[in-house]
C-alpha cells in the first residue's frame, strides 16, 4: 500500500517542495545531508529563531551553509529565484511567513528546473502553494528507546502517492533509517 | 658630471612639520607642543614658534615644560599622520618639477634642473614656494645649491640660494654640522679646531679619513659636487581607472555592456600587471546633459577576470537611466586587494567560483554583508559558540565539535512555570500543554564572568534535554541561583 520511501526521498530534483510542522528544520537538514554540496538558507532578517551550527553539525558541515538575511519576503523570493537559477548550490531553503501566490510558486519552480537545484520552502501549516511538487508534514515523535524519531507525512505529491513514514537519524553515519510503523 | 646644464637642487626643510599640521586644523595662538611617549616619559616631539620663544626645546620632558610655561597647550603626536602629510607636500611640490624625493622625515628635495626658468628664475620660484606654504600655514626653510648636500646645508644653516658652480665659496663659513654629520662627529671636529666647512676643506684629507672613516669626506665631497648623490623620486601609486569617450551618445543596455566590457578588459590587464584583484568596482556613466549615473559593484572575493565580472554588472547597468544618451564611460576599481598569481593544479582547484559569483550577484540586491556564514568561536556559552560573519570577507572554517547534543535552533529564553531542580512533569509552552516523557541532564554551564552579558545575569544554568510525550524535544534550563525554568531551543 505504501510506496517505498526510496521513491519519495530525496524528493525530485530540479523542483521545489514544501515542508511544514515542528520537525521542518530537521527535514531540511536531513535533505541537505542527503543531497550534499552547498546549501543556501534564505530568511527574513527579523526572525528570532537562530540556527545553531553546533546542532546541525550532526547533519552537515556548517562550512557548506550560507545564509542570506533579507528585509522582506519579496527579497526572499527574488534571492531564491536567482540562487536556484545559478546552478551554484544544490539546495536552497527558504522560510516563508506569508503564503505565496501561484505566480511566485511557478517562477521558483521554473528557476529550479533551469538551475537543476532543489528548492525547499519551510511554511506555516496550511499556507502551501499549489505550484510545488510535493509537500511534507514533519513532526518529532516520542519513543521510549530513541530520541531522534520523526514522523514524516507526505501530504501532497504531484507524481505519486501519499504516505506516512517513521524515520530516525543516525548521527554517526549521517543517514536516515526508516522504521516500521508497527512499533506503536 | 654633465657639461651642459648645471644641476640645481632645492631643499625644503619643515622645522615644525608636526605642530604645523595640527595647528592648520584649529589655530591656537599660544605656546603649543606635541608630546610623544619616549623612554617612559612624555617628551616634547614638536613645538611652535611661541613655545620656542618661551625657552622650550625638543626632547624636553613635558612635565618640565609645563613648569616653565603654565599656559602651554599640548596634543599627542601622531608620526604616521605626519608622514602622510609629508607625502601630501611631496605631491604638491611636483608642481615645480617632476623630480621630488623625501629628505628624512621632515624635508623634501627637488631637482629643479631645467625647470626654474618656467617660474622666472630661482628667486621667483623660491618666493612662490614661500608664499604658498605661508598661506597653507606651514613654516619652511629653503636652500638652493648645486648638490643635494649643499641644498640641505643651505636650508638648515644658511637659508638662501648658493650661486651656481661656487659651492665651496658659499658653504665655507657654515659649521661642519651642515654636512649632515652625526652629533658625535661634529663635536669631535670642533675639538680639533675644524669649526667650519672651509676649515675642513683645507685640512689634509688622509689623516681625517684615518680618524673619522670615509663617511666624513664623502659627505664633504657630496656637498661640493665631487661625488654624485641620487635623488630618488617616489613612484606614484598605480591608478586603477579607465575611461572611454564616445563620439555619439548611446542608450541601449547592450551598447553600454559592450563599452563596459572593453573597459573591463583594459582594467583587468592593469590589475594583472600589478597582481591585484578588484573588490569594489564603480562605473560612472556621463550623459549628454552632464548628469552622472553611478553603478557600484562589490565582489565576494578579489577578481580580475573580465568574463566573470561583466555579467555581475548587468543588473546595476540595467537600472541606470540613460536619458538622452551616454557619451562617456568611466570604470574604476575603488577597492583593490592583492591577488597573487597561483599555480593551477588538479589538487587544490577552487570549486566555489560559482558560489562566489552568486554571492556577488545577490550582494547587489540585498547587500554583501547580509550574506553570511557560521564560523566556530571559542566559547562554551551556546549562543556564543559561533559567530556569524559576512561570507564575502571570511573563509569557511571547520572545527565544529560538541560533547553534548545541541539543539538545531535557538531562540531567546522563554519562561515556563516550574519549581525545583527537576524538570516539571507537565508544563505549558507556547499555549501547548506538554507532558514530560524523558529528561536527560543536567549539564551545568557557568556564565563567562569576564564578559558582562545581560542574558546571563541570572547566574548558573542547568540544561536539560526534555523529550515530551507529544513529540517536541526541547532544551530547557533551570537557574539554581535565581530559581526559574526557561525554554531556549528545540532539537530535531
Amino acid at each position: 500500500m505504501y510506496s517505498p520511501f526510496l521513491h519519495v526521498f530525496p524528493p525530485a530534483g530540479a523542483r521545489t517542495h514544501e515542508v511544514c510542522g515542528s520537525g521542518a528544520y530537521g527535514f531540511a537538514f536531513a535533505l541537505a545531508a542527503r543531497l550534499g554540496g552547498q546549501m543556501l538558507w534564505v530568511r527574513e532578517a527579523w526572525g528570532a529563531v537562530q540556527l545553531n551550527p553546533s546542532g546541525f553539525s550532526d547533519f552537515i558541515d556548517p562550512a557548506t551553509l550560507t545564509i542570506c538575511d533579507t528585509k522582506d519576503q519579496k527579497d526572499v523570493l527574488a534571492v531564491t529565484e536567482e540562487a536556484l537559477r545559478s546552478n551554484a548550490v544544490a539546495l536552497v531553503v527558504i522560510t516563508l511567513s506569508q503564503p505565496i501566490g501561484l505566480t511566485e510558486g511557478r517562477r521558483l519552480q521554473l528557476a529550479a528546473r533551469d538551475g537543476k537545484a532543489t528548492g525547499l520552502a519551510i511554511i506555516p501549516e496550511g499556507m502551501g502553494s499549489n505550484a510545488v511538487e510535493s509537500r511534507w508534514r514533519c513532526s518529532p515523535a516520542f519513543d521510549v528507546k530513541d530520541s531522534t524519531l520523526q514522523k514524516w507525512e507526505l501530504i501532497k505529491n504531484k507524481s505519486g502517492t501519499l504516505g506516512v513514514w517513521y524515520v530516525r537519524w543516525d548521527t554517526a553515519s549521517r543517514r536516515l533509517t526508516v522504521v516500521s510503523p508497527a512499533g506503536e | 658630471m654633465s657639461d651642459g646644464i648645471q644641476r640645481r637642487v632645492v631643499s625644503l626643510w619643515f622645522p615644525q612639520l608636526a605642530s604645523d599640521r595640527v595647528l592648520r586644523q584649529h589655530l591656537i595662538d599660544a605656546p603649543f607642543v606635541l608630546t610623544l611617549k619616549q623612554k617612559n616619559a612624555n617628551r616634547i616631539y614638536c613645538l611652535n614658534g611661541d613655545a620656542t620663544r618661551k625657552g622650550l626645546h625638543r626632547g624636553m620632558s613635558y612635565a618640565d615644560a609645563r613648569a616653565f610655561c603654565p599656559s602651554l597647550q599640548s596634543a599627542p603626536a601622531d608620526p604616521a599622520q605626519d608622514e602622510r602629510f609629508l607625502h601630501v607636500l611631496r605631491r604638491w611640490a611636483m608642481r615645480y618639477c617632476p623630480w621630488v624625493g623625501l629628505e628624512g622625515c621632515d624635508g623634501l628635495v627637488l631637482n629643479i634642473t631645467g625647470s626654474a626658468h618656467l617660474w622666472g628664475g630661482e628667486p621667483a620660484m623660491i618666493t612662490d614656494m614661500r608664499r604658498r606654504l605661508a598661506h597653507a600655514g606651514v613654516s619652511v626653510r629653503i636652500g638652493v645649491g648645486d648638490t643635494r648636500g649643499a641644498g640641505w646645508a643651505m636650508a638648515h644653516y644658511g637659508e638662501g640660494i648658493a650661486p651656481a658652480r661656487d659651492m665651496l665659496g658659499t658653504l665655507a663659513p657654515l659649521p661642519v654640522a651642515a654636512l649632515r654629520l652625526s652629533d658625535d662627529m661634529s663635536v669631535a671636529l670642533q675639538r680639533l679646531g675644524l669649526r667650519t666647512i672651509g676649515d675642513l676643506a683645507s685640512a689634509a684629507r688622509a689623516p681625517l679619513t684615518r680618524r673619522f672613516g670615509p663617511g666624513l669626506l664623502l659627505r664633504l665631497d657630496q656637498a661640493l659636487g665631487h661625488q654624485s648623490e641620487e635623488i630618488t623620486p617616489l613612484a606614484d601609486p598605480p591608478h586603477y581607472g579607465v575611461r572611454m569617450t564616445l563620439p555619439e551618445p548611446i542608450g541601449l543596455l547592450s551598447d553600454v555592456m559592450a563599452g563596459t566590457e572593453r573597459l573591463l578588459v583594459q582594467l583587468c590587464a592593469k590589475l594583472k600587471a600589478q597582481e591585484m584583484g578588484a573588490r569594489m568596482l564603480c562605473v560612472i556613466l556621463r550623459r549628454v546633459d552632464q548628469d552622472e549615473q553611478q553603478v557600484e559593484l562589490r565582489l565576494a572575493r578579489p577578481l580580475r577576470d573580465a568574463k566573470r565580472i561583466l555579467p555581475l554588472f548587468e543588473r546595476g547597468l540595467s537600472e541606470a537611466e540613460a536619458g538622452f544618451g551616454i557619451d562617456q564611460l568611466r570604470l574604476e576599481a575603488t577597492q583593490v586587494e592583492s591577488l597573487p598569481a597561483q599555480q593551477i593544479s588538479h589538487v587544490s582547484g577552487r570549486a566555489s567560483d560559482k558560489l562566489d559569483d552568486l554571492i556577488s550577484r545577490l550582494g547587489t540586491r540585498i547587500g554583501l554583508e547580509n550574506i553570511q556564514r557560521f564560523l566556530p568561536a571559542d566559547s562554551h556559552i551556546p549562543e556564543r559558540s559561533f559567530i556569524i560573519a559576512p561570507a564575502a570577507y571570511s573563509d569557511p572554517q571547520s572545527g565544529w565539535s560538541s560533547a553534548n547534543p545541541r539543539p538545531l535552533c535557538l531562540f531567546p529564553p522563554e519562561p515556563i512555570a516550574g519549581t525545583g531542580p527537576h524538570p516539571p512533569n507537565r508544563f505549558r509552552w507556547r499555549r501547548m500543554s506538554l507532558t514530560m516523557g524523558r529528561a536527560t541532564g543536567p549539564e551545568r554551564i557557568a556564565p563567562e564572568w569576564w564578559l558582562s552579558d545581560e542574558n546571563w545575569r541570572t547566574g548558573l544554568r542547568d540544561y536539560w534535554r526534555v523529550e515530551t510525550k507529544q513529540g517536541r524535544r526541547l532544551w530547557l534550563f533551570y537557574t539554581p541561583q535565581n530559581p526559574g525554568w526557561f525554554v531556549q531551543g528545540e532539537f530535531a
